[in-house]
């Protein structure tokens, strides 16, 4: 047996990921996830988390979700995964139906929606933050970085739907990737 | 299929979470579709309302599938309706996630990887693009999230909550002092 890194308790999985999806909060949620399992736990390479992120990305399914199935199942296999994405929603699930009971009463709250605003724009600077970071890594040539601009703006800019996007993107930018010489199709 | 909600809840959201690619936002108007004008379930204004708490609280704006489950059928009907939604999408991305894992270091999965790599990056930032449209455009939005993507660069250790919070300090501060909110483009 090849060495193996210490098993990440489930619990530890549990915490993180209810933690996480619990202060969720205005979007930007996937820059968080990079933020404690690839900076603060070493959980996985960033290298990974970029192409889980795009797999779930370009598979069915939120994001959130998709990312914690991955990372859980990365750690320990389909329990990892149960884990991951049951503590993921418990949070959300609660708290969707007490702000929605609390809803009418919540709008009164003065500053309330400026509020939401800033929380918002704050997560967006960590979805930056993420972006920057992959860029950095997986972008430094002429290909990728066409590629990656491509989408953004075929997606960010146009409003293109993902399917078809998605669809012309990934397989060719993964033929570009495809190493030179290679046999092993 | 209307006298029994939990059944019809399932019946339409199964099929819905192995569509929804790129998450809750690919499948809201067909759901709108099904749970309006089809099954009368809500009116439109209801639809709405649960469309934008879902986006306020936390968690995936697909939790809106949550809402109208517990809309229709209170808490057996939010169950039900998240594992319907949540559910199927997971598996395969389950599912894909351990064929993926299987072949690390062949050819095809390190061009997989490089490959999706900058799609990611792409769609990260076109997923920036999309909430700071959602919320106004400004330019304070702009300013916050570039300001917290720099400052979570500068400070690794800093908890997102942190800037969180000053994000909607920030945005009560500028409603006080009349910046905030802008009209609506």
């Amino acid at each position: 047996m090849p060495e193996t890194p210490p098993k990440v308790p489930l619990r530890d999985i549990f915490r993180v990921f209810f933690t996480i999806g619990a202060s969720s909060f205005g979007g930007g949620v996937t820059g968080w996830m990079h933020r404690i399992a690839v900076g603060q736990r070493g959980w996985l390479t960033n290298e990974k988390f970029l192409a889980g992120l795009a797999l779930g990305q370009v598979l069915p399914g939120a994001n959130v979700t998709n990312m914690a199935v991955y990372i859980g199942q990365q750690l320990r296999g389909a329990l990892g995964a149960a884990v991951a994405l049951v503590a993921v929603l418990m949070g959300p699930f609660f708290l969707v139906i007490a702000v929605a009971t609390l809803y009418d009463e919540a709008i009164k709250i003065p500053f309330f929606h400026s509020a939401m605003d800033g929380i918002a724009a704050a997560a967006v600077g960590m979805v930056l933050r993420m972006g920057t970071t992959g860029a950095l890594h997986g972008c430094r040539k002429a290909a990728p970085a066409l590629i990656a601009l491509g989408v953004f703006v075929a997606i960010g800019i146009l409003q293109w739907p993902l399917a078809p996007v998605a669809l012309v993107a990934a397989p060719l930018s993964v033929a570009l990737a495809w190493p030179r010489g290679s046999r092993d199709a | 299929m209307r006298d029994n909600p939990l059944l019809g809840l399932t019946v339409i959201l199964v099929p819905f979470s192995l569509l929804s690619i790129g998450g809750g936002p690919s499948i809201f108007a067909p759901l709108q579709r099904e749970v309006v004008d089809v099954m009368q379930w809500l009116t439109a204004r209801e639809f709405i309302d649960l469309f934008s708490i879902a986006r306020v609280a936390p968690g995936p704006g697909a939790m809106l599938a949550t809402l109208i489950g517990w809309k229709i059928a209170g808490w057996a009907g939010a169950l039900v309706a998240t594992l319907a939604l949540f559910g199927p999408a997971s598996i395969l991305t389950l599912m894909v996630a351990r064929v993926y894992d299987r072949y690390r270091g062949r050819d095809w999965h390190t061009a997989l990887e490089a490959g999706l790599a900058p799609v990611a990056v792409g769609l990260i930032f076109a997923g920036a693009i999309s909430i700071i449209r959602l919320s106004g455009n400004s330019m304070l939005t702009w300013a916050a999230a570039v300001g917290a993507g720099a400052v979570l660069t500068l400070r690794p250790k800093l908890h997102p909550f942190v800037v969180l919070f000053a994000g909607a300090a920030l945005f009560v501060v500028a409603e006080i002092a009349g910046f905030w909110p802008i009209a609506a483009p």
